[in-house]
């Protein structure tokens, strides 16, 4: 986080910046509203928003299916959806 | 890696930080963890933009000044006898405990109907829990519908947040609502924090004996039909924010043997008076022993934490307030109780189970949801079955199945870190 209380990462390659404090799901949202495809290829995106359906998968720093909502969005991210 | 506890505290919502006070209160040495980041669970979630909410806050400075040491980020995904094996985000740590207090809360109960998969649909409290973390919702129409007074609390948080609330949409028709709203002022806490909510949201339309049939879009939410007394309307919206109340989290406590009550359509964990489970030394206090909501919560996280760091005086004290307490979750229970409608309103290609794609007409003929896994995948997916098997059991289909270890999808070092060889406690049994 800098100064002025902004987290600033990137989404598939675009910088997003959010409120300190937002998820990575918050980040996500300014960018898509598909953050995983499901089993069948339908768009998915968060549903619980409490770490539970697993609906808001994402790639974060290389790493899969970490949970967006429950994770803090932190400077440098390198968030990737769609996987 | 291995840390001891006298008392170990599963879940920081209001429960579970009552919970680790009234232990570590005692001069037991107490663990408080959360699969969060933050404390506070559900409805003291921290919000970007307003903070904890100051009772949240209170809680918060209280257990400062206490020998209790906060694990934020951890996940239990295992356990054993008094072990618990928890992944962080870096690592997997085994939890070794005298006492084990499970506050494990509650989560939305999610019905399926057309559309549901569709991204912009979530849940009502799923929604405020996103917005309170900074999703975008500000000048978004959104839609609030399901069952209950959580609704309204949603709304209020979307409107404080910008967005552009159309309407709240309550399933229990208009006589319920008013005949509970006329048994609150034995609860006159309950009727300033309804006044409050009114008032912010002054001007939002509070329908009854109205919900959601569908969901409509291509790759996102645009509008959705919505039905009540006067037959069926479209609406146009950005978001849809729909639960029908809410299922007790009760997989870890059932996983250590803890006895449940599986006499209702969703499993609740069985507690005594002073809140202990089936299991020696394993306490249960809040959502997870029947949805009783915060005021419950919190004096059950008391009476539980002082039990466990062995205070029964002080426990016994709180007996009288939390009576009290359970006798307002049973008139919200009564007045909020779901229409039959709403178990018909997906159909045989509904997608109900959303990690395997799993569509409703798949599923009939089985009567258990293990045949139905075996068969269909349905429930095998990273949810565990979390939102199918609890929207199935709702539905009438069948109860939800047995909870295995991991609890949770985990890193296979994790699991290779449950290592057995210490000689305290014993290993998680993955076998089962």
């Amino acid at each position: 986080m800098n100064a002025a209380g902004v987290v600033r990462l990137s989404v598939d390659g675009e910088p997003v910046a959010v409120p300190a404090g937002s998820s990575v799901a918050a980040a996500v949202a300014r960018v898509t509203t598909r953050f995983r495809r499901s089993v069948r290829g339908e768009p998915r995106a968060p549903v619980c928003g409490m770490g539970v359906c697993f609906e808001c998968r994402v790639r974060i720093d290389g790493v899969p299916h970490q949970r967006a909502c429950i994770t803090p969005a932190r400077d440098g991210m390198q968030v990737n959806t769609d996987d | 890696m291995t840390e001891r506890y006298d008392v170990l505290v599963v879940g920081a919502g209001p429960a579970g930080l009552a919970a680790a006070q009234a232990a570590a209160s005692h001069g037991a040495r107490v663990g408080l963890l959360d699969a969060q980041a933050r404390h506070g669970g559900q409805v003291w979630r921290h919000d970007v933009r307003r903070g904890a909410p100051r009772a949240a806050r209170k809680a918060l400075d209280a257990l400062a000044r206490r020998r209790v040491e906060w694990l934020p980020q951890h996940q239990i995904v295992a356990a054993g006898r008094r072990t618990l094996l928890a992944e962080t985000p870096q690592t997997a740590v085994r939890l070794v405990f005298g006492a084990l207090v499970l506050a494990t809360g509650a989560r939305e109960l999610l019905l399926p109907f057309p559309g549901w998969t569709l991204p912009g649909v979530t849940g009502a409290g799923g929604l405020q829990a996103l917005a309170k973390q900074g999703w975008p919702v500000a000048g978004k129409r959104v839609a609030v519908a399901g069952s209950g007074p959580l609704l309204l609390a949603a709304a209020a948080t979307l409107r404080r947040h910008g967005a552009h609330v159309l309407g709240i949409h309550e399933q229990a028709p208009a006589t319920a609502v008013s005949a509970f709203a006329r048994q609150l002022w034995r609860w006159p806490a309950r009727v300033a924090q309804a006044a409050a909510l009114r008032a912010t949201l002054a001007g939002v339309p509070y329908r009854f004996g109205s919900f959601v049939r569908a969901a409509h879009g291509i790759d996102a939410l645009e509008g959705i039909d919505i039905e009540d007394a006067h037959g069926s309307r479209r609406i146009a919206c950005d978001m849809l924010a729909v639960g029908y109340g809410l299922v007790p989290n009760v997989e870890l406590a059932a996983l250590l043997g803890c006895a449940t009550d599986d006499a209702g359509t969703h499993p609740r964990v069985q507690v005594d008076r002073m809140l202990r489970t089936s299991v020696a030394n394993i306490y249960a206090a809040g959502e997870l022993c029947g949805v009783g909501g915060l005021a419950a919560a919190r004096i059950e996280g008391a009476i539980a934490g002082h039990v466990a760091a062995g205070a029964i005086a002080a426990a016994t004290d709180l007996l009288p307030a939390r009576e009290r307490e359970r006798r307002f979750a049973r008139l919200l229970a009564r007045h909020f109780a779901l229409d039959a409608r709403l178990r018909a309103l997906a159909d045989g290609d509904t997608v109900v189970c959303r990690c395997e794609d799993v569509a409703l007409a798949a599923l009939d003929g089985f009567d258990d949801a293990r045949a139905a896994k075996l068969a269909t995948r349905c429930g095998m997916g990273a949810c565990q079955g979390r939102v199918c098997g609890s929207a199935l059991a709702e539905l009438g289909r069948f109860p939800r199945g047995g909870f295995r270890p991991p609890l949770f999808p985990a890193r296979l070092a994790s699991l290779a870190a449950a290592d057995l060889s210490l000689p305290d406690s014993s290993i998680p049994d993955l076998s089962t």
